[in-house]
């Protein structure tokens, strides 16, 4: 009985620390009186959170809305890690509605195509929209401006370790087949930037919806994967930093990010091209909040957000208060990295290397399933030595021999006793 | 006595109500899912289609084969020697053994690939003796060191309890018959044990060839078993139909082997299903 | 043989560990890094307990447990109460093995099956359904029940079935037989059960990962979602820190059992 009242003690015990704990975080949010919720949902990595003395930009959006509007705002913030997830997510209907996404441009076009989204009317509604750079409104996606509003651009290119990649290497894609760097390379882990990497190394469009073309691309891949060390999103960022992986093609803004912890790396865009995007914030049509949701949108155009997030997240920003802060450029320069300013806009100035450059197009229904198939046969496709399954048909013989043989002990046992009975 | 019954009657009825709502119309689901097409249409064809991953399930087959007979190799004689030991040592180790058991999964996955990469512990002890980096992380060896390391603990457990419970009296009969140690660990011990054995394996088998935490961190995402697939289809995509479908398949096949492994086990429904 | 087994055990166990004593470590890593130890800080925890998200995903994890493995225990004990007043052969194996079949089945298995019923629950009008605590409620009281109806059930079985009959003799009803005699005599059970599920639920990944949504996240989920991005380090202090609190609440279940054990010793 005594260990039974101990036990119930215990568990008791646990309970009611439990049940404070529970109770103290609920206390907190209970002062805000009755919240509104905002649902975000961005991008792994992809703002200013509070982190490392950075400004917590969700914190100060509620903080705005408390003394400005008067509102009782929390900011419900996820992130997804790759465009199709969050495609997946908001069509399924699974997840929470969201008030404000963050696709890229591609997707930001098909979820026009399919009516997935709200005409906010940037122009109209929101007021620091002014302070976009010609350049990055009207795009293919969205030319009324209607739906969208850029929230940062930037190019891909390759993130390579000095101390193991040969100097002499560099410069095209060709590192990423490189065998002399096998089991040191990184290739993006989703269909549309991974067949990318193949189709700017063959120089064909990215938007090609020639059937060969995306084969080709496949078998490039393939060949490939023997001398992979992983398919990764974000991974990439612990993978380079603690030189686990020597090559990575990735995004130019995240590689700021890895060269602040490990100086060893550097980056170059291909010579045969690469790709472009602008990542752009809406609102989906079911979302529960449109209003604050463009009061959201507004508020991380507004200079001191806009530069706080180019500055923690290193991506380069539409946003032209950005562009001019003269602060921005002293930091990105002395704090990230000499030649940030030159890395992230100067591609964009090189006339010549423009014109190689491609944004991703929301590519047609059959494209797009061909090109999930083949990244699903690319998944598949394992390049496992056939010693794995001669290990295992040996078990398996092995395991039968033994039944056999068990089997023949007992017939033999068997047949022991029974001529012990007879006798 | 009218009341008696009915209390005794309905006690069992929300569970009843629960395991059919949240057991048995969840797996209704799975096996609509497979036998619909996207249109929501009768169809045969996640079935069919499913010969495209035959090699996916071929694959995890041999991993959790492989892990599953190294787990055991490795298992069955620490079990063993555990139960010779004196009866206080067993206790602290069988709480040292079932302590990694209630450690997070994805954490211990993850601190074996943190300390195996290239960048890693491992190698940078191996470069400051003088050898060269090893890559581990991405090749099939890693994944199955993740699936021996994760689980060994749950073969050795049933093993081990099955062995304690032998009669100290079954070792001395058989060095009294002539016995001596090796002799009588195979001739009493394994036969004797069998019951545990089996109950680790299936412990074993079953999360092997269902994980895909282990392949996504370990393989590096190049090595697709049936979970990284199982996964990809229901996380990355709208339609669950091919996901059901292998979903099904797998099911089915754990199903098959438990039985048959239940076979060849000589012990009673009691000896298995030892949890904790 | 003696020798052998002095050798091998502390191997295999030294192997079992070191991941985990060497994550302990470097959560004190003043460098940030795993591959080489600059000098002891306890920044990371400092860290960690600024970070909202891991503190919400705690609260969640930990209300979640409670409530679950409660519900678990509430309807596991009827449940087995039930199951062991059964007459019929037939029903009870029926109910038996229905209910080991999320035990049985794989995890994952499990969470697709639960996941594709919500999907068809969330699309119904009228039932107040959403991704989130609801269906992690549910899903982890369901893989949480089969454990509890074993550990409970055998005391049931266990039981002396005259201790009933002699208190319906002396004047109980039915009801009140049951509070006064039978559930005192399956309490370590109901507990142990309780114990269970609540330890289940707190490491829960895989079916948590089918049925939750991004806005209920639990310390799994926070840890996976941790190691698919960009890692914090403060990541590898919260590992350490759940090493302990289970280090802890096994030796203090241990430590009670045994303490008990000794007391009912001495009385016999």
């Amino acid at each position: 009985m005594k260990k039974i009242i101990l036990l119930a003690l215990v568990l008791l015990m646990i309970c009611a620390l439990l049940l404070s704990s529970c109770g103290s975080s609920e206390e907190g949010e209970e002062d805000l009186g009755d919240a509104i919720t905002l649902y975000v949902y961005n991008w792994g990595e992809y703002i200013s959170d509070g982190y490392d003395d950075s400004l917590d930009v969700n914190a100060e959006f509620e903080k705005y809305c408390r003394e400005v509007l008067h509102k009782n705002v929390r900011v419900n913030y996820s992130t997804y890690s790759s465009n199709e997830d969050l495609y997946a997510k908001v069509s399924s209907g699974v997840t929470p509605t969201y008030d404000v996404i963050i696709p890229s441009d591609y997707m930001a076009a098909r979820m026009i195509a399919e009516d997935m989204l709200e005409p906010i009317n940037p122009k109209e509604n929101i007021e620091n929209y002014q302070f976009i750079d010609e350049n990055f409104r009207g795009m293919y996606y969205d030319p009324d401006e209607m739906y969208t509003v850029p929230y940062t651009f930037g190019t891909v290119g390759v993130i390579y370790n000095t101390t193991i990649v040969d100097e002499d290497d560099i410069g095209s894609w060709d590192l990423l087949w490189n065998e002399k760097y096998s089991g040191n390379i990184i290739q993006f882990n989703n269909p549309r930037d991974a067949f990318g990497t193949a189709q700017y190394f063959l120089k064909y469009s990215v938007n090609s919806e020639n059937e060969d073309e995306w084969r080709e691309a496949l078998d490039l891949l393939i060949e490939q994967k023997p001398i992979l060390q992983c398919y990764a999103m974000d991974e990439v960022f612990n993978k380079m930093k603690g030189s686990s992986a020597a090559i990575a093609p990735y995004y130019a803004g995240d590689y700021f990010t890895m060269y602040d912890d490990n100086e060893d790396l550097a980056f170059y865009h291909p010579e045969e091209g690469t790709n472009v995007f602008v990542d752009v914030m809406c609102v989906p049509k079911n979302a529960g909040h449109k209003d604050l949701a463009i009061e959201y949108i507004n508020f991380m155009q507004s200079e001191e957000i806009a530069v706080a997030n180019a500055e923690y997240i290193c991506y380069a920003s539409p946003n032209t208060l950005v562009r001019e802060s003269e602060d921005y450029i002293e930091y990105m320069t002395e704090e990230i990295h000499e030649d940030a300013i030159d890395i992230l806009y100067g591609v964009l100035d090189d006339e010549e290397y423009v014109d190689k450059m491609q944004y991703f197009h929301d590519l047609p229904t059959e494209t797009l399933s061909l090109m999930n198939d083949l990244w699903e046969e690319l998944k598949l496709k394992s390049n496992i030595s056939t010693s794995i399954y001669v290990i295992c048909i040996v078990i398996v013989v092995l395991i039968v021999a033994l039944f056999v043989i068990r089997f023949i002990i007992k017939k033999r046992r068997q047949k022991f006793f029974d001529l012990y009975k007879m006798n | 006595m009218k009341k008696k019954s009915f209390i005794e009657g309905f006690a069992a009825v929300p569970h009843v109500v629960w395991m059919f709502l949240f057991v048995l119309l969840p797996l209704v689901f799975v096996v609509y899912f497979t036998f619909t097409g996207a249109d929501g249409k009768f169809s045969f064809d996640n079935i069919t289609n499913l010969s495209r991953y035959l090699h996916i399930f071929l694959l995890s087959i041999c991993f959790a084969l492989i892990a599953t007979t190294l787990c055991l190799l490795i298992g069955y004689p620490l079990a063993y020697f555990m139960s010779r030991m004196k009866p206080k040592t067993q206790k602290i180790l069988v709480v040292l053994l079932m302590l990694p058991m209630w450690i997070s999964l994805l954490i211990r996955t993850y601190s074996l690939m943190a300390i195996l990469d290239n960048g890693g512990l491992f190698n940078t002890l191996l470069e400051s003796i003088g050898i060269t980096r090893v890559h581990i992380v991405g090749t099939p060896g890693a994944v199955i060191l993740g699936m021996v390391y994760d689980f060994l603990p749950y073969m050795v457990l049933p093993i081990y309890t099955s062995l304690s419970k032998l009669d100290n009296r079954y070792y001395e009969a058989a060095s009294d018959l002539g016995c001596n140690g090796a002799k009588s660990l195979f001739r009493v011990a394994i036969p004797l044990s069998l019951p545990g054995v089996v109950s680790g394996i299936t412990m074993v088998f079953v999360p092997s060839i269902s994980t895909f935490y282990i392949s996504q961190k370990l393989g590096g995402g190049l090595f697709d078993l049936i979970g990284d697939t199982i996964e990809r289809e229901f996380q990355n995509k709208s339609t669950y139909n091919i996901g059901a479908a292998i979903s099904l398949v797998m099911m089915v096949l754990i199903i098959i082997s438990v039985a048959v492994m239940n076979r060849f086990s000589e012990g009673d429904e009691n000896e298995r299903g030892i949890i904790v | 043989m003696k020798v052998l087994s002095r050798i091998y055990i502390p191997l295999i166990f030294i192997l079992l560990y070191l991941p985990i004593i060497i994550v302990i470590l470097f959560s004190f890593n003043d460098a940030g890094s795993m591959s080489h130890f600059d000098g002891f800080s306890l920044k990371w925890y400092a860290e960690l307990f600024e970070d909202e998200t891991a503190l919400k995903a705690l609260g969640n994890s930990l209300s979640l447990a409670v409530i679950s493995s409660l519900l678990a225990t509430l309807i596991g004990t009827f449940a087995a109460f039930g199951i062991n007043k059964m007459r019929s052969r037939w029903l009870k194996t029926t109910i038996r093995s229905v209910t080991n079949v999320p035990m049985m089945n794989p995890d994952i298995v499990t969470g697709v099956s639960m996941m594709l019923l919500f999907v068809a629950a969330v699309s119904i009008p009228f039932l107040p359904i959403k991704f989130g605590q609801v269906t992690m409620i549910i899903a982890h009281t369901t893989f949480s029940l089969p454990y509890v109806i074993l550990s409970v059930l055998p005391r049931f079985q266990q039981m002396d079935k005259y201790q009933t009959e002699a208190a319906l003799d002396l004047g109980c009803t039915p009801a009140k037989a049951f509070f006064k005699v039978e559930l005192p005599a399956v309490i370590p059970g109901i507990v142990s059960g309780l114990m269970l599920g609540f330890t289940l639920s707190l490491d829960d990944f895989v079916i948590s990962h089918f049925v939750s949504s991004p806005d209920f996240q639990t310390l799994p989920l926070y840890i996976y979602n941790q190691t698919a991005h960009d890692v914090k380090y403060s990541m590898y202090a919260l590992c350490a820190l759940m090493v302990f609190v289970i280090l802890l609440l096994l030796f203090a279940v241990n430590f009670a059992g045994s303490l008990g054990r000794g007391k009912k010793a001495k009385k016999a």
